[in-house]
């Protein structure tokens, strides 16, 4: 306590912070699927899309995580609040929450699972090898590249975005314009 | 200890750029007591000011000129019952409240008070307050649905469905501002909220008077849109007490509704002190770049002391105008020593700008500097605060057709066109 200023960066990403982001947002994952009222579960989901978003700064991708707390949490919560709040919800929440289609999505959930499984222990390998290349990953102690890591990333997503990917990004807007479209369509009869 | 100390004065880090987690915590418990004052305060001057502005007096009872009336307000609400509604959702009610309360506190953490005065200096500053000051409208709307009753419900969809709207004109108004900071010699702009005041000092003038009018057209924007984000008059759909009682708020009371009126004014200086910095340059001083002589150095640097003794000649004014009845015996006394204390502080600023004048890079000058720097942010945020009491006393609330209406019909095809203006002359101008 009696130093001076600690010039290094204090890491992140220990392991208390992760299990305790992890088990929230496993926590209010659980607890979207078992709440009967649909209010309960938008706020466990906001509470596990905030967690995600401390995960995602754990893996020093503050962009990312500031995009997901204005994204999700910020805009499509709240329209998602606004919607459940419109609709009839007393006689949805009387309704069987578990219809015949169950066996598929069990089926999808498991096959995510194995996606995610492959890729933890296909990335354990590609950390490894990254770690000779002298490149990082957040496991890294290296705190001098975390920090120019960290300086300017927003300015590489933007290059990235709009020169490498631009056709991607392109695509992708308008999908979402496409969307916009319908959904106005499909509300406004006369147009 | 006294040493720790003064290696933290002389240094120029923010305590979350330097990794010390003991600093940030004292920074933290600053700004938290700081902006509960700056409530408080503001609760007295819009009680005070609201009265004059229709030719009443205001409280004048509690204390002299009702300076106490604050204090006597938060007692009686701590006092009073908090009644949770039996057929509310007890939970979610409760709950409510301190996400409103949380969500307006958190921002705190990057508002730059100075080059070094804020808890840290994130990489996507602006991008973290504006997501986190979104977050304050969840408690808003989960507080209307779980009271369980008509007027909240509708208030906060109302409150919902306005603040979602706004938040689009006022990012790309935002995203304009941004956008200003890469006009630099790299071409690279930033986010993090000290970078952005860093890069109007670089390029000599505030992003307000920037591209004349389009910075101001986009500060514009912002100005409109805090005022609809923070659920103020007159754009206080979701608490209009002539059609909902009190809007989303109705079933709450006592300690719990304070703490919806703390977070309404916290989030208050937080949008503020968003459009200070990204607009009006921040901590900087009138004329940074042209007046850099050290006289005129020290003529700013008197500016706090001034202030002060302003207030105090004020207060001193205010008791010789006390009337000699004896009733008014204890508050004249009363705003004598409030007077003298004001003073005192006064003399202090004065004595630390004479002293850091004197001397160069010594304890003095940095302290001098700090000061500087705290005092002309919060004082432009101070003029924002006081903005927010004219509006309200000003215009008469809108319907929330037209509310709806100015937000996507007007404010964002504006916003829109003043960034692609801003783009293109960005272009051409570097």
């Amino acid at each position: 306590m009696n130093s001076a200023l600690n010039p290094g960066m204090a890491p992140v990403a220990t392991p208390f912070f992760f299990y305790l982001l992890a088990g929230l947002a496993i926590m209010g994952g659980i607890l979207v699927i078992t709440r009967s009222n649909a209010v309960h579960s938008a706020l466990s989901l906001i509470v596990t899309l905030l967690s995600v978003a401390g995960l995602y700064l754990m893996l020093y991708a503050p962009f990312v995580a500031g995009v997901q707390i204005i994204v999700y949490a910020g805009g499509i919560m709240v329209l998602f609040l606004f919607v459940i709040m419109l609709v009839n919800v007393e006689r949805a929440s009387k309704d069987r929450r578990f219809n015949r289609i169950w066996p598929i999505g069990l089926v999808a959930a498991c096959t995510l699972m194995g996606l995610f499984v492959s890729a933890f222990v296909k990335g354990s390998r590609i950390n490894d090898m990254f770690r000779d290349r002298g490149m990082l990953l957040p496991e890294s102690s290296n705190t001098q590249q975390v920090a120019s890591l960290l300086y300017g990333e927003v300015d590489r997503m933007g290059r990235y975005t709009l020169g490498q990917y631009t056709f991607a990004f392109e695509i992708a807007s308008l999908l979402l314009l496409v969307a916009i479209l319908g959904a106005v369509i499909m509300t406004k009869k006369k147009i | 200890m006294p040493n720790f100390i003064m290696s933290y004065l002389g240094s120029t880090l923010t305590p979350g750029e330097a990794g010390n987690q003991f600093w940030a915590l004292v920074y933290v418990l600053v700004i938290f007591a700081g902006v509960s004052v700056a409530v408080i305060a503001m609760n007295w001057i819009e009680r005070k000011a609201l009265a004059h502005f229709q030719i009443r007096l205001g409280p004048m009872r509690v204390g002299p000129h009702g300076l106490l009336q604050p204090f006597a307000d938060a007692l009686k609400l701590m006092l009073k019952e908090d009644i949770i509604p039996s057929e509310a959702d007890q939970f979610v009610f409760w709950v409510a409240p301190l996400i409103g309360l949380l969500a307006a506190f958190t921002v705190y953490t990057v508002i730059p008070f100075g080059p070094s005065q804020a808890v840290s200096d994130m990489n996507i500053g602006i991008l973290f307050m504006l997501g986190v000051s979104s977050l304050g409208v969840l408690g808003i709307v989960v507080a209307g649905w779980a009271s369980n009753s008509n007027y909240p419900l509708i208030g906060a969809l109302r409150s919902s469905a306005q603040m979602v709207s706004y938040e689009v004109a006022m990012g790309l108004a935002v995203v304009s501002a941004i956008l200003m900071t890469s006009l630099n010699s790299t071409g690279t702009g930033t986010l993090s909220m000290i970078g952005i005041v860093q890069a109007q000092q670089q390029q000599g003038v505030w992003f307000i008077f920037k591209f004349f009018p389009l910075g101001f057209i986009a500060f514009a924007i912002f100005a409109i849109a805090m005022v609809a984000e923070t659920n103020r008059a007159p754009f206080d759909m979701a608490e209009a007490e002539s059609e909902l009682t009190a809007g989303y708020h109705t079933e709450y009371s006592g300690f719990r509704w304070s703490l919806f009126m703390l977070s309404e004014y916290a989030a208050m200086i937080a949008v503020s002190s968003i459009a200070v910095t990204l607009w009006l340059g921040g901590w900087m001083r009138p004329f940074p770049n042209l007046l850099h002589a050290p006289a005129w150095e020290f003529v700013f640097s008197l500016f706090p002391a001034l202030t002060f003794g302003g207030l105090a000649a004020i207060a001193f004014i205010g008791t010789v105008r006390m009337p000699s009845h004896s009733f008014f015996k204890i508050q004249r006394i009363g705003l004598a020593v409030f007077g003298a204390l004001l003073g005192l502080v006064a003399l202090l600023l004065l004595l630390i700008a004479i002293a850091g004048h004197s001397a160069d890079e010594t304890l003095a000058s940095r302290f001098k500097e700090s000061i500087g720097h705290v005092y002309w942010f919060v004082l432009k945020v101070a003029v924002f605060m006081y903005l927010f009491i004219w509006y309200r006393a000003t215009w008469p609330r809108y319907r929330f057709d037209q509310l709806m209406k100015i937000g996507w019909k007007v404010m964002l095809p504006i916003s829109l066109g003043v960034l692609m203006i801003t783009a293109i002359v960005g272009v051409i101008f570097s």
